[in-house]
């Protein structure tokens, strides 16, 4: 074992699988000889040499496009959107080539690609470098969805995600890179050290796309979350002294249902908390799921804590952020009803 | 399939920390050495412009060839001070950044002529569309230091109500069109922007400006695709200061100039020394003459320097030699201007000395006066409501409710 952050976890699933596959090449902006702006690539060119990691000219487009176009010739590539916020340019290619490339060539062609990108907010940068879209990718048939929230499961989900046939979008809650946030800001920041998934084998591992985690066993509801909610919840959870079981999905697609019934079976509330917008919010789809598998368990309606309906803003950032409070709040109303 | 032995092409900046930058192979010509053409003339007649470079001012600091807009000494004068309050500005904001007073920013260090020289070149009612790297427009515009800085540390003056990160500025009265971060955007909307000029048959320009690494995006063919096939009344410039971050513009270009690509959209393609404000002026004037008088867009590659981190969020030194700028064959371009004033006996080192303490204090004081209206760590900032505003015209019933439950 290893401590290790975020950003040494990527770098450390990375490192493994490009030694392990060499059909693996990893490319993006600014990725190759500088190592990426957050890091995550750091000696990783040096190591393999610039063919398998390298930069790429500025255009997320001709990135994910060029990517689909190795992945057809049997490459594995793993392509990095410096922000998640810079996705957009290259949606047509995800969403309409990358996504329905298996499905429209009936099975003939595939492209395997995995593409990381930076998520979320927390860290002061305004609505365009703050943005959660998962949702967009969510609602597309064809794509896989994976958001971890520490070091350990960062490490295990992303070697799934390359290894995976199927494409990937694999958000980073780049608040979470350098240590744990339970949303106060005030508080001195923590690093991945003084946490138990800061612990990471240095050795290969998987973890299985569509399988939740438990983040804590309780028994009188259950909070649905993942990336950096999973830590507002849980300093949530604990200010509030209610007995709540928090699931952190990790995978939006495929979804672990059944860990999500097994608990609201048990617990008969729900709460759902996470930082995109309400309206067409994953929240939203977790809540109709709900309802179609488990209805007659709930003893209150789902409810939902999310950021507003706007642009994630920057001097008003910490009123838009799903709050410790705003997540207790919830809590206390589905316990009340 | 047989095996070639070899493996994928993947290009490198020339110099990278610890080699010595060595800039003699660039390809720049005299000072003077290019025609300026009539503004009618037929862009298939001036494809060389788009592979030399318009230069003006030369190696003894005087004005030569045919373009050389033959500015008054006020005029250039002008140029020099919002130069140097550019400079001033930047310096000082990026103290207050260490400070931990803004919560980012960028600077133009290098590239000062760019914005000044092409803004002053331009009408007033011409319409702005530039990257985060032209703020200097506003100083030619005449914008309010204190509304700039109210910006820059986010606070409850900030016009954009807080909303975007600093250097982000919008500025309707001086139609300069809010800035965004997602790169290359603003330049097709600018082209639209002119095909409603000519739409409504009116005789302003438009004019955008986005650097040489996003000259990659898509953004970019559109834009002068849809230039070139409205005849749209528009600029287009490529800021090449020869980085992106971390990434070499030959990314961006290969070898080959920015310029040439306007060629193959049938347009005035010009290839422009940015560190020489009369060149950058003199080529300015011509493309918005051009507009107005209804021959369509012109095409420039703006040839410059990236002196300073691209932002305050990187370190340079990881990817470049530190000194590279000053290799840089083309100089400084506040220097140069002013050892051309100073060759004209219009000013002195004293002179330069006096403006520089007279700006520094301005940018201090503007600064208090500024921070009386918030600070970014203990506000006021835009108040709180405000997060629900403009996300619509009106905020519909989802919004107000949303606004009642964060208790405002
Ligand atoms: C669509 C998009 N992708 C990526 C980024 C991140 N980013 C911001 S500036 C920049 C480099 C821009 O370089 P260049 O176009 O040369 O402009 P310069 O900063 O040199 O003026 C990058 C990659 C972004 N802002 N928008
Ligand atoms: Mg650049």
């Amino acid at each position: 074992m290893a401590q290790m952050n975020m950003i040494q976890a990527v770098n450390s699933a990375l490192d493994i699988i490009l030694e392990k596959d060499s059909n693996v090449c990893i490319f993006g902006e600014d990725v190759g000889y500088f190592g990426g702006v957050f890091r995550c690539t750091d000696g990783l060119q040096s190591k393999y040499g610039k063919h398998r990691v390298f930069d790429s000219p500025l255009a997320e487009g001709g990135i994910v496009s060029t990517a689909i176009g190795m992945g057809i010739n049997g490459l594995r590539p793993v392509a990095e959107i410096q922000f998640a916020d810079y996705i957009f340019p290259a949606f047509d290619q995800i969403t309409n080539e990358l996504a329905k490339l298996r499905y429209r060539s009936g099975g003939e062609y595939s492209a395997p690609v995995t593409i990381r990108t930076p998520s979320g907010g927390g860290i002061r940068g305004g609505h365009y470098h703050s943005q959660s879209p998962e949702a967009y990718f969510t609602h597309t048939p064809g794509l896989k969805v994976v958001i971890p929230s520490n070091p350990h499961d960062t490490k295990g989900l992303l070697i799934s995600a390359i290894e995976d046939d199927d494409p990937v979008i694999f958000f980073e809650p780049k608040r979470l890179y350098n240590g744990p946030f339970d949303g106060d800001h005030k508080k001195a920041a923590l690093k991945w050290d003084t946490h138990p998934k800061g612990e990471v084998p240095e050795e290969y591992y998987s973890i299985p796309l569509g399988k939740a985690s438990i983040e804590r066993e309780g028994s009188q509801l259950t909070v649905l979350c993942y990336g950096t909610m999973v830590h507002v919840a849980r300093e949530a959870v604990k200010l509030s002294g209610i007995d709540a079981e928090i699931i952190d999905l990790r995978s939006l697609v495929p979804l672990d249902i059944d860990a999500i019934t097994k608990s609201i079976e048990k617990t008969g509330r729900c709460v759902i908390v996470h930082e995109a917008p309400k309206t067409s919010g994953f929240g939203g789809e977790l809540s109709a799921q709900i309802q179609e598998s488990c209805f007659y368990h709930l003893e209150a309606p789902i409810t939902r804590v999310t950021g507003w309906d706007t642009p994630f803003p920057h001097s008003l950032e910490w009123y838009y952020f799903p709050s410790q409070e705003r997540v207790i709040e919830a809590m206390k109303k589905t316990m009340e009803s | 399939m047989s095996k070639k032995g070899k493996t994928l092409f993947v290009p490198d900046a020339p110099f990278r920390p610890g080699d010595k930058p060595d800039f003699s192979n660039l390809n720049l010509p005299e000072a003077g050495s290019s025609d300026k053409p009539e503004i009618s003339v037929d862009p298939s007649e001036i494809r060389d412009l788009a592979f030399g470079l318009v230069r003006v001012l030369d190696d003894d600091h005087k004005a030569v060839g045919s373009w050389d807009p033959n500015l008054k000494p006020s005029v250039l004068k002008e140029g020099l001070r919002h130069m140097t309050l550019l400079r001033i500005f930047d310096d000082r904001m990026l103290t207050m950044q260490r400070q931990g007073k803004l919560s980012f920013y960028m600077k133009s260090l290098g590239e000062e002529a760019v914005a000044i020289a092409q803004g002053m070149a331009l009408r007033s009612d011409d319409i702005l569309f530039p990257s985060y790297r032209q703020p200097g427009l506003q100083f030619v515009r005449g914008r309010n230091l204190v509304d700039m800085i109210c910006h820059c540390i986010t606070n409850s003056k900030d016009n954009v109500k807080g909303r975007q990160m600093p250097v982000h500025y919008s500025w309707k009265e001086g139609n300069l069109v809010s800035i965004s971060s997602p790169v290359g955007t603003q330049f097709p909307q600018a082209v639209g922007c002119a095909m409603a000029s000519a739409y409504k048959g009116e005789d302003n320009v438009s004019i955008s400006w986005l650097g040489d690494g996003t000259a990659a995006e898509g953004d970019f063919h559109y834009a002068l695709n849809f230039a070139s096939v409205y005849k749209a009344p528009v600029i287009l410039n490529v800021v090449n200061n020869q980085w992106a971050i971390s990434t070499h513009r030959n990314f961006s270009s290969g070898e080959a100039t920015f310029a040439s690509r306007g060629i193959a959209y049938d347009m005035p393609s010009i290839r422009v020394d940015g560190n020489d404000f009369l060149a950058l002026y003199s080529v300015t004037n011509w493309a918005a003459e051009r507009a107005r008088k209804g021959e369509g867009a012109t095409f420039i590659e703006v040839f410059t320097y990236r002196a300073e981190a691209h932002s305050t969020s990187d370190d340079p030194t990881r990817y470049r030699p530190k000194d590279e700028w000053k290799s840089w064959p083309l100089g400084d371009p506040l220097e140069r201007l002013k050892l051309h004033l100073i060759e004209l006996g219009e000013w002195s080192k004293t002179d330069q000395n006096k403006l520089e303490k007279e700006l520094d204090e301005l940018v201090i004081k503007s600064y208090k006066e500024a921070e009386k209206y918030g600070t970014l760590n203990e506000g006021p900032w835009a108040s709180e409501e405000t997060l629900f505003e403009d996300v619509y015209k009106k905020p519909p019933r989802h919004l107000r409710k949303q606004r009642q439950e964060l208790g405002i």
